[in-house]
């Protein structure tokens, strides 16, 4: 028995949208992607927005059903066993995504009730996770509308730990965030890897993050893998400082480079 | 492959699913108390619509009997629609509301049985239902002044409670339309319950409608509800089988086909990519 958590093989998403009256136009999203994660293990998917990051993400949460290829999460296949993978996954993306006149703590217990958690479980559990995540027990009745970026991300964190997910999808959980707040959330992320037995795939375009907290970093450009590998073998198979050179390198692009009209569009259609 | 057990005996699979059911009604109470000014607003301006139809009554050239009978056929027309629109639009809500909260990705996937997901949307929905009806049909026989002292209640609520079956598998059927279509899917919703409000007699006899409008009818559970609501309310009738057994037998079909057609429509946005928060 091998020890992998996350089997990708082959997975390709299109996504398509009226042009004009009866045309369509059609993106890859991704292409051909392959990859697999070990249990514990930290992955880190680098991309600029549109590369298929949060569709790879959507995927594995099974928020999109794919155009070829096949995804097992701890051997369970994930578009045909959809409610055991559910069971064992939770993510954190970039927008918080809370009812927003709720207060942190009823969000958690609304999601809480999805993962069989009952109020008397979740009366104790819920102050002891935001507290783990940093998040003032004095706020915890207060709207989430009221609370800043940095802190619905917390409450976020706490979102997704409180069902102990086995998988972990971080969907650029630091994005948006103040450098304290991002520095808060890094630290978190290095807690769960110590303390759980998760497994986490970070999704991110912030390359000291990936190079920081992962294991593995992969490149994933227009759709496409370029690589998943020890941020060592990579910068040494490109033979290059930095993973900026690294992208650079593999791409052809800078990082920062202007998108082309069919980037743009991919990233709408993503 | 790492093993991790996710297999559950069926009692702690149910068990997690009344949980789940639990904490749909839980939200949909939490979001209430939240928003209540402005349900309270909604409730005056409901209020204040069946005022302006009950009123008709008055304008017409009726003996007091006549004039007591008419309005309290208006009175339980309004009445009853706001139940079952309310219903409808709760239940057609399941989606838009997530949406337009950015919560929808979280709940569809969480590992909860979509039946109970959309019924535990329904339970709520029949309850707020009823407090809301029972405080519009309070406030306008107390304004208007309307004698209903022959009225059945027991009979006129126990209708109620079968026929909003009725209408959560209706509710369910257009909860799909902003799911596959994001920006005119609640429209659609609209649609669909003003075309039940034209058919079902909800101010008028379905016999003053064309009669092919009056086939339609037959279908609506709005038609058997307002018929049945009404003879209880006015004469203190009973719960008569003519109105109960249309109303079990569309409630029969319409739950399951309810469900099939939005387990369809989620597929098509998991295919499609409009299962996301901005659409």
């Amino acid at each position: 028995m091998s020890s992998q958590a996350v089997v990708v093989r082959d997975l390709e998403k299109v996504f398509s949208r009226r042009k004009g009256l009866v045309g369509r136009r059609r993106r890859a999203a991704l292409s051909g992607v392959s990859f697999a994660i070990e249990r514990g293990e930290c992955v880190a998917i680098l991309g600029q927005n549109g590369s298929g990051k949060s569709t790879l993400v959507r995927l594995l949460s099974t928020l999109l059903l794919p155009d070829g290829g096949t995804a097992h999460v701890f051997g369970y296949d994930v578009f045909s066993e959809e409610r055991k993978v559910q069971r064992l996954v939770n993510r954190v993306s970039v927008e918080a995504s809370f009812f927003k006149k709720m207060s942190a703590a009823e969000n958690l217990a609304y999601a809480a009730r999805f993962y069989g958690m009952g109020p008397r479980e979740t009366h104790a559990k819920i102050p002891d996770i935001l507290e783990r995540v940093g998040f003032p027990s004095s706020r915890r009745n207060e709207a989430m509308e009221n609370l800043s970026r940095g802190m619905q991300q917390k409450v976020a964190l706490a979102r997704a730990l409180l069902t102990s997910p086995v998988l972990l999808l971080l969907d650029e959980p630091t994005t948006g965030l103040d450098p304290r707040s991002k520095q808060e959330v890094q630290n978190f992320i290095r807690e769960i890897r110590q303390r759980h037995d998760s497994t986490i795939l970070l999704c991110t375009h912030d390359m000291k993050e990936a190079e920081e907290l992962a294991d593995r970093v992969g490149l994933l450009d227009r759709g496409e893998l370029l690589f998943l590998e020890p941020v060592d073998d990579v910068k040494a198979r490109y033979g290059v400082e930095t993973l900026e050179e690294a992208f650079f390198v593999a791409t052809g692009r800078t990082f920062e480079d202007e998108k082309t009209e069919d980037d743009e569009e991919r990233e709408v259609f993503a | 492959m790492a093993s991790v057990d996710v297999t559950f005996n069926k009692r702690k699979v149910v068990r997690n699913e009344l949980i789940g059911l639990y904490g749909i009604v839980e939200r949909n109470v939490y979001l209430t108390k939240r928003y209540f000014l402005w349900d309270l607003a909604f409730l005056l301006w409901t209020i204040a619509n069946t005022l302006t139809i009950v009123f008709i009554a008055d304008g017409v050239n009726l003996s007091a009997a006549e004039r007591n009978e008419f309005a309290t056929k208006l009175l339980v027309g309004g009445v009853i629609w706001a139940f079952l629109g309310i219903i409808f639009e709760i239940v057609t809500e399941t989606v838009a509301w997530e949406r337009w909260e950015g919560t929808i990705e979280y709940t569809f996937m969480a590992p909860v049985s979509r039946p109970v997901h959309l019924v535990g949307m329904g339970i709520y929905a029949v309850l707020y239902g009823l407090v809301r009806a029972a405080a519009v049909y309070v406030a306008v026989v107390a304004f208007i002044g309307i004698s209903v002292s022959d009225a059945n209640y027991t009979a006129a609520v126990a209708l109620l409670a079968i026929a909003s079956v009725s209408f959560i598998g209706v509710g369910m059927m257009t909860a799909v339309l902003p799911l596959i279509s994001p920006e005119k899917g609640m429209q659609l919703g609209f649609v669909a319950q003003g075309l039940m409000l034209v058919v079902s007699g909800v101010y008028y006899p379905v016999s003053v409608l064309p009669e092919w409008m009056q086939w339609i009818s037959k279908i609506s559970p709005a038609t058997y509800a307002l018929r049945g609501c009404r003879n209880s309310i006015l004469d203190g009738a009973g719960l008569a089988w003519a109105d109960v057994w249309p109303l079990l037998v569309i409630g029969v079909f319409s739950i399951p086909i309810g469900l099939v057609v939005f387990r369809a429509g989620e597929r098509y946005a998991k295919k499609t990519g409009k299962l996301k928060r901005s659409g």
